[in-house]
């Protein structure tokens, strides 16, 4: 009995051991060790990727000399606080586009977790052949940098006193701002009710908004209620507009006989810093055949934007807003250095898309 | 005989039977001292139930029993008790208010856009020094105060101790002091007099090193006040490369955006629900 126990324990860690492997994907990396098909290299770095083995997905790039590893380990860790910062690679896919003798092209899409939701990227790779492996060819990023300098920034700053508790009843406060909702349209979508449209600030102040609203049915009666959530810009200085979507998973139109909106602001401080310039906006179609909004993000003013979020309003051909997408944006944005963005629509609406307005939220580690 | 010992002795039994009394004076203002008269003989308890007070004390039947002044700081009815050893008795009284001394000022709202018709409401609520309602009619005094103009005021009686007025808020921004008087209190709330939305927006372009410098004349409303600064004004590019969209707060009077444009191109300008005129412009390498 006194040998026995130690032999189970033997047996159970080495399984466990096993098990671990298994699970790990060591079986993969180990048949990609001997793989010398193109897909199977880059399969192999993403992989080890996935893995946060950088150095040996690095030791995988056909032109390691022009990269720069901390870059190509920043471009899947973060940086300055960027959403990939909250992130993981969770799972990756790989499809050959162009086979050839030396020389190859393969598209990866990359499924990462995020603290704000899944993300998706896709990236177009080239790989060679060197020697009897394959190795990838990673795209050289020689985007600007800023150097160094002061930006001088006097926007407008709000701060906000309200009263004290100690003040007698009546002493006057400082109101809360004046918003108002421009438009609502109800869409029937094929596995929800979207209600899309768009909130402006009427004040002279900054307000924090929330849209909420609730459904009625035929008696009357209160039957949904759900909030724009993060399908807006919250925080909208004077005479802004953001558009908003709220949407009811499972709900059929034919349910609902009416609606009652409830749009909610609070008085806040805000800084009218910094201002994000939207270029090149285009609708276009992705390698993915997918129909999507896409532009550049320039940061005008001197203050990292840690998380960029781009919510995006579409009109049809009567002004009418008839969809609403968001998209966030996993690189930072440095001063004036663009950044490129993708939001996508639904087919069927694109094609009544007339014309679009983008917003850009965004989200700070320094709250601003 | 026999029916005057009757007499006497129902006489003496009736004054047994009623006992102890309290009497309270016919007006009792808030926050004054009074005494309340009792009858009967002997030790006894008082108690006082009020609106904010529940007291119980040991006193004599037959004597006054004095209440302070800060027992009687609550205006309404009370209840005062007086229970001897043949019995309890009670009697009801009421606490009015005293003179109208203080005010609780409701200024809505603290902002307010200029030459909004009637979208000042001022609203006066009577009190004493004790916090209570005075609910009879009282005159308060609402004055305004604009700036560098003379104060102007009128009186308007309270209605349940409420005394209000609506106000159409002036043509120049700025704030305005509104006050309100009654006694020895004396209010004064500011209002914030903002601009309206926009007015005649209008951009020009020109040359500069990166491209085109979009700027807009200085931006006022309808009445010639400059729209704040920080409040957003959105430039709309439109050109064969896509559009290009920038939301910009005015800074000290305008806003303006640097723009890279090549080929022919629109500017169209917005802030809030005002659009303003469209540009075209050409620029090239």
């Amino acid at each position: 009995m006194n040998r026995l126990l130690p032999i189970i324990l033997a047996l159970v860690t080495l399984v466990l051991i096993i098990l671990a492997w298994f699970q790990s994907g060591g079986v993969e990396r180990r048949e990609l060790q001997s793989a010398s098909a193109p897909d199977k290299a880059v399969q192999l770095m993403f992989s080890q990727i996935k893995s946060h083995n950088y150095d040996a997905a690095y030791a995988r790039l056909a032109n390691r000399d022009d990269v720069d590893k901390t870059a190509f380990t920043r471009e899947f860790e973060g940086s300055y606080g960027s959403l990939l910062t909250y992130a993981s690679l969770e799972s990756f896919d790989v499809s050959p586009l162009h086979t050839g003798d030396q020389e190859s092209s393969v598209r990866v899409r990359l499924h990462y977790s995020t603290a704000l939701g899944p993300l998706d990227d896709v990236r177009d790779l080239k790989v060679q052949k060197m020697g009897d492996a394959w190795k990838v060819f990673w795209p050289v990023n020689n985007g600007t940098k800023l150097p160094p300098q002061v930006i001088a920034v006097n926007y407008l700053r709000w701060d906000v006193i309200g009263r004290g508790a100690g003040d007698d009843w009546g002493v006057q406060n400082a109101d809360t701002p004046q918003v108002r909702i421009l438009s609502m349209n109800a869409i029937q979508r094929p596995d929800s009710v979207v209600l899309v449209g768009e909130v402006v600030n009427e004040d002279s102040v900054p307000a924090f908004v929330n849209v909420g609203a609730t459904l009625l049915d035929a008696q009357g009666n209160e039957f949904a209620q759900e909030s724009s959530f993060d399908k807006i810009a919250h925080k909208l200085l004077p005479k802004q507009v953001t558009p908003y979507r709220i949407d009811f998973p499972g709900m059929r139109m034919e349910k609902i006989k009416n609606v009652r909106m409830d749009v909610k602001a609070l008085l806040v401080a805000a800084s009218a810093d910094p201002v994000i310039e939207v270029n090149q906006q285009k609708l276009e179609t992705d390698p993915l055949g997918k129909k999507v909004l896409t532009g550049e993000l320039t940061d005008e003013g001197g203050q990292v934007v840690d998380i960029p979020h781009v919510i995006a309003a579409y009109y049809d051909a009567n002004g009418k807003v008839i969809w609403v997408s968001d998209g966030y944006v996993a690189q930072p944005l440095l001063p004036q250095v663009p950044v490129p963005f993708a939001v996508d629509l639904p087919p069927d609406i694109a094609k009544n898309v007339h014309s679009y307005h983008v917003v850009v939220n965004h989200y700070d580690r320094v709250a601003s | 005989m026999r029916s005057l010992i009757t007499t006497f002795l129902v006489f003496s039994t009736a004054i047994s039977v009623m006992a102890s009394e309290i009497h309270a004076p016919a007006q009792i203002t808030a926050g004054k001292a009074i005494t309340l008269q009792t009858s009967g003989s002997g030790d006894a308890t008082f108690y006082l139930i009020g609106p904010a007070v529940a007291s119980k004390s040991k006193v004599q039947a037959g004597g006054d029993i004095p209440i302070d002044s800060d027992r009687l700081e609550h205006a309404g009815r009370y209840v005062a008790i007086l229970c001897a050893s043949d019995g309890c008795t009670a009697t009801n009284f009421f606490v009015s208010p005293a003179a109208a001394n203080r005010l609780s000022f409701l200024v809505h709202p603290s902002r307010i856009p200029v030459g909004t018709s009637q979208g000042i409401s001022a609203v006066a609520i009577v009190r004493d020094n004790f916090q209570n309602l005075v609910l009879k009619p009282e005159p308060v005094t609402f004055s305004i105060m604009a700036k560098d103009e003379k104060p102007v005021s009128a009186a308007r009686n309270s209605e349940n101790a409420f005394a209000w007025v609506r106000l159409t808020s002036a043509r120049k921004e700025g704030p305005t002091k509104l006050g309100a008087s009654i006694g020895h209190a004396d209010e004064v709330r500011v209002v914030q007099q903002v601009a309206a939305d926009a007015c005649n927006l209008r951009i020009k372009a020109s040359r500069d090193k990166h491209g085109f410098l979009i700027e807009t004349d200085p931006v006022h409303d309808c009445s010639g006040n400059p729209v704040p600064d920080g409040t957003v004004v959105s430039f709309t590019e439109s050109d064969s490369a896509g559009k290009t969209t920038v939301d910009v707060p005015i800074k000290r009077g305008v806003a303006k955006v640097d723009m890279p444009i090549d080929g022919r191109a629109t500017i169209t300008v917005a802030s809030g629900v005002v659009t303003g005129n469209a540009l075209e412009v050409s620029g090239g390498q």
